[in-house]
C-alpha cells in the first residue's frame, strides 16, 4: 500500500481499543477517534453497519501529516488574502479531518465533486495545493480539467455540483463501470446550507432512483455564513435520506479515522452497485465563511471554544503519543515540512502573472463565435490607440 | 435521393434517430421521452429501439435534468434534454445560465459541455399559461450559450443534428406551432455538406424592404411577402435560424439594397432579440437606411390567454402594416 493512501488490509494491533454501539449522549455519531485520542476498535452505525479503521502505523503518522499540511496551507492562504494576494479564501479550519479522512478514502479511479473548500481533498488528491489559487487570486476561473484530475472544477453556486456528481455518477452505470473493487465512484461535497437547495434535493431523487454509485458528503459546519444550522433543518441531516430511500449516517467529521472508515465504506459500496448514501460529517467551521466575514457578528466564543476542544489535529496528535507510534522528532519534521510548503507555495502564488486583458476573449465557446471575434479585434484595435501600448 | 414530405415534428424524430445511431454517447433525456414519445411526439419510438439508458425518462425536475446532464457531458456523453415547454424551462435556469454556458470558459478550455437543450417554444396552440412563451432572449444575452430555431421540416432534420455535434452547448428552439407543418426533407444529403448551423438564409429574395424572422414567425412572414406581393411590394425574407450568434452580413447587404428592415418574433419588444438587431443594422447601414428598423413583436405582456392570443401574436397585417410604416416614413 502507498504512503498516504491507508487502507483497511493492514493492521495495527498495539492497544487494545474499545467497541461500541453508537449509543450515549451523541447516539447516531460513528466516531473511531475521541477529541482525547483515545481510539474506538469498531463502531456498529444507525444501520448496522461496523466501521473500524485499524490502520497501520505508517497510516495514522500519514493522516496526520495530512491534516497539518491542510491546515498550514490553509493558514498560508488565509494570510496571503490578508495582505492583498488573494481577492478572497475559504478556509477550511476546523474541518480537515472530514476532508483529509474522506479524500484519503477515495481509490484512484473515484470522481469528486468539490464546493469551493474542499482544499484538503484536493491535496488528498495528489493535486498541487496552487490548482485553485488561480480562482482566489482572479487570474483565473479554477481552469482544470476535471477528468486529468479525478476532481471537478471548484463549484460556488450551492449545490450545483451534486446535479453533476448524479449525472457522473449515471454516466459510470451507463459505461458497465460499477461493480467489482475496480469499479468507479463519486463524491458529491457540499455543507449543510446546500441542503436547502433544490439542486440537492433533485440530485437525491435522482441518486436514487437511478441507483446512482455515489456518496453525498455533507460537512456540516453548523453554519451558512451567519445563519445556523436550525435556519436549515429541523431533523438531522442525515436523516433526510430515509425519506429518499438510501442510507444515511453521522460522522464526527473532526475524527480523521471515522471520516475515512465511513467514506471509504460507502464509496465501495456504491462501487458495488449498492446505490448512494449519505454522509453527514459533524464538524464546525472555526474560521470564517471567508475571507470577507466577520463571524463574531453571529456567534459566540464560547461555542467556538467547546470546539476548539474537539479539534481534529490534537487528537490525533494525542493519539500517536499516547501510541508510542511515533519517535521523538515525528512532529517536528511534520512542522517543518508544512513550513517549508506553505513557503513554497507562497512564493508559487506571488509569481502567478495576471493574464493579458485579451485573453478574456478566449474559451467561451469550444467552436468560436464572430460576434466574439468582432469584439476582441476592436478591443485590440481600442487598446493600441494608447501611446505606448505594448499591444 | 429519398425525399420525403415529413412534419418538421418526425423531421426532428428522424434527426435524433440518427444521431443516436451515429454516436453512442448520444443520450436523450427529458420528462415523457420515452414510452410516451414526447408530449409532441418528437421522441416517439426512440426509447424502444435505443433502450432506457440511451433516451431517459426523468424525474419531473428541470434543474435535475440540466444538472445531471452536465455531470454526464463531463463524463464524455453527448445528452440532449428536452424541457416539455418553453414556460418550464425557468427551474433550470441557473443549471444553463451559471453551469452549462460557463464551464468551457471556467476551465480554460480544458472541459466541453456538449449538450444540446431542446425546447418547444412560441404560443398559436391554444394553451393554457405557461406553455405559450419565447424565452430566446433570456438565453442569447448569456454568453457561452448559443441559440438557434429551425423554420421548415428540412431544417430541423438538418439543424438538430448539426447541434448535437456541435461542441458548443446550444438551446435549440422547435417552433411549436409549427410542429405538424410538413415540407420536403432530403434524407439522404450528408450532414457534414449541409448549410452551416449558424448561418441565416434568404428564403425568399426581395428588392423594396428586408423581413427578418426566425422560428415560427418564418412562415408568417412569408405569408406576408406573397400577400405584398399581390400589391406590389417585393418584399426580400430572411430566416436568421441562429440567434446567438446572429448572422447579419447577408442581413446588412440586403438592407443595403433595399433601405428597410422589419425583424419579427413573437416575445415581447423590450430589450429583445429585435432591439439588437435593429441596433446592428444601425451602425452598419446607416446611410442606407430610408426608415428606422421597425419591430412586430409580442407585447410586453405576460402571454395572453389563448382566446386573444392571436391579437398578441404577430401575423401576416401586423408585419404588412410594419412595411407600410416603414414606407410611409
Amino acid at each position: 500500500m502507498a504512503k498516504g493512501d491507508p487502507g483497511v488490509s493492514t493492521r495495527s494491533r498495539r492497544a487494545a481499543p474499545r467497541s461500541r454501539k453508537a449509543t450515549g449522549a451523541d447516539p447516531d455519531l460513528v466516531q473511531l477517534l475521541t477529541p482525547e485520542g483515545e481510539r474506538i476498535d469498531s463502531v456498529t452505525g444507525p444501520d448496522g453497519t461496523v466501521y473500524r479503521a485499524d490502520l497501520t502505523d505508517d497510516e495514522y503518522r500519514s493522516l496526520y501529516r495530512d491534516l497539518v499540511l491542510v491546515r498550514k496551507l490553509d493558514a498560508e492562504a488565509t494570510a496571503l488574502q490578508r495582505q492583498g494576494e488573494l481577492g478572497l479564501w475559504a478556509s477550511l479550519l476546523g474541518q480537515e479531518a472530514a476532508q483529509v479522512g474522506s479524500g484519503r478514502a477515495l481509490r484512484t479511479q473515484d470522481m469528486a465533486f468539490p464546493t469551493y473548500r474542499e482544499h484538503g481533498v484536493l491535496y488528498c488528491r495528489g493535486i498541487d495545493p496552487i490548482m485553485p489559487f488561480g480562482l482566489f487570486r482572479g487570474v483565473d476561473q479554477g481552469g482544470w480539467d476535471p477528468n486529468e484530475f479525478k476532481f471537478n472544477m471548484y463549484t460556488i453556486v450551492i449545490g450545483a455540483q451534486t446535479l453533476h456528481a448524479t449525472g457522473y455518477a449515471m454516466g459510470i452505470t451507463m459505461d458497465g463501470r460499477m461493480g467489482g473493487d475496480d469499479g468507479e465512484a463519486v463524491i458529491a461535497y457540499f455543507g449543510d446550507g446546500a441542503t436547502s437547495q433544490g439542486d440537492v434535493n433533485e440530485a437525491f431523487v435522482w441518486a436514487s432512483v437511478f441507483n446512482a454509485p455515489m456518496v453525498f458528503f455533507c460537512q456540516n459546519n453548523q453554519y451558512a455564513i451567519s445563519e445556523p444550522l436550525e435556519r436549515q433543518t429541523r431533523v438531522p441531516l442525515y436523516q433526510r435520506a430515509a425519506g429518499f430511500g438510501f442510507p444515511g449516517v453521522r460522522v464526527d467529521g473532526n475524527d480523521v479515522l471515522a471520516s475515512y472508515a465511513v467514506t471509504r465504506t460507502a464509496l465501495d459500496n456504491a462501487r458495488h452497485g449498492q446505490g448512494p448514501s449519505l454522509i453527514e460529517a459533524y464538524t464546525y467551521r472555526m474560521g470564517a465563511h471567508t475571507t470577507s466575514d466577520d463571524p463574531t457578528r453571529y456567534r459566540i466564543a464560547s461555542e467556538v471554544e467547546a470546539w476548539q476542544a474537539k479539534d481534529p489535529i490534537a487528537r490525533m496528535k494525542a493519539f500517536l503519543t499516547k501510541q508510542q507510534i511515533v519517535d521523538a522528532d515525528f512532529f517536528a519534521e511534520v512542522d517543518e515540512q508544512a513550513r517549508s510548503e506553505s513557503l513554497h507555495l507562497r512564493e508559487r502564488v506571488l509569481a502567478m502573472p495576471d493574464p493579458q486583458p485579451v485573453t478574456m476573449f478566449d474559451n467561451v465557446y469550444p467552436n468560436g463565435s464572430p460576434l466574439l471575434d468582432e469584439q476582441r479585434a476592436k478591443f485590440n484595435r481600442y487598446m493600441e490607440s494608447f501611446e505606448g501600448s505594448a499591444h | 435521393m429519398a425525399t420525403e414530405t415529413l412534419s418538421i415534428s418526425k423531421a426532428l424524430n428522424i434527426g435524433l434517430r440518427r444521431a443516436l445511431e451515429n454516436d453512442p454517447k448520444v443520450v436523450i433525456m427529458g420528462e415523457d421521452v420515452g414510452k410516451l414519445g414526447g408530449v409532441f411526439r418528437v421522441t416517439d419510438g426512440l426509447q424502444k429501439d435505443f433502450g432506457d439508458q440511451r433516451v431517459i425518462d426523468t424525474p419531473l425536475a428541470e434543474s435535475g435534468i440540466i444538472g445531471t446532464a452536465v455531470g454526464l457531458a463531463i463524463r464524455g456523453y453527448r445528452p440532449v434534454c428536452e424541457i416539455q415547454f418553453d414556460g418550464f424551462v425557468y427551474p433550470a435556469y441557473d443549471q444553463i445560465v451559471s453551469q452549462v454556458a460557463k464551464m468551457h470558459y471556467r476551465s480554460g478550455g480544458k472541459l466541453r459541455i456538449p449538450l444540446v437543450i431542446r425546447i418547444p417554444f412560441g404560443g398559436g396552440i391554444g394553451a393554457v399559461e405557461h406553455h405559450s412563451e419565447s424565452p430566446e432572449a433570456y438565453f442569447s444575452h448569456t454568453p457561452g450559450l448559443k441559440v438557434v430555431s429551425c423554420a421548415n421540416p428540412q431544417d430541423a432534420y438538418v439543424m438538430i443534428q448539426q447541434a448535437i455535434a456541435s461542441d458548443d452547448p446550444i438551446v435549440f428552439l422547435e417552433p411549436k406551432r409549427r410542429y405538424w407543418e410538413k415540407g420536403p426533407v432530403d434524407l439522404d444529403a450528408p450532414i457534414a455538406d449541409a448549410y452551416p448551423l449558424h448561418a441565416s438564409r434568404v428564403v425568399r429574395p426581395g428588392t423594396d424592404a428586408t423581413v427578418l424572422a426566425y422560428g415560427p414567425m418564418v412562415r408568417t412572414c412569408l405569408e406576408a411577402a406573397t400577400a405584398a406581393a399581390e400589391d406590389g411590394r417585393e418584399l426580400e425574407v430572411i430566416d436568421l435560424r441562429s440567434i446567438s450568434p446572429l448572422d447579419l452580413g447577408m442581413v446588412y447587404e440586403s438592407v443595403r439594397r433595399t433601405g428597410r428592415a422589419v425583424v419579427v418574433h413573437e416575445a415581447p419588444s423590450n430589450v429583445g432579440v429585435g432591439a439588437e438587431i435593429a441596433a446592428r443594422i444601425t451602425e452598419e447601414c446607416f446611410y442606407s437606411l430610408e426608415a428606422p428598423v421597425l419591430r412586430v413583436t409580442g407585447f410586453d405582456t405576460p402571454y395572453p390567454a389563448a382566446r386573444v392570443e392571436e391579437e398578441y401574436l404577430p401575423d401576416l397585417d401586423r408585419v404588412l402594416d410594419a412595411v407600410d410604416r416603414s414606407f410611409g416614413w
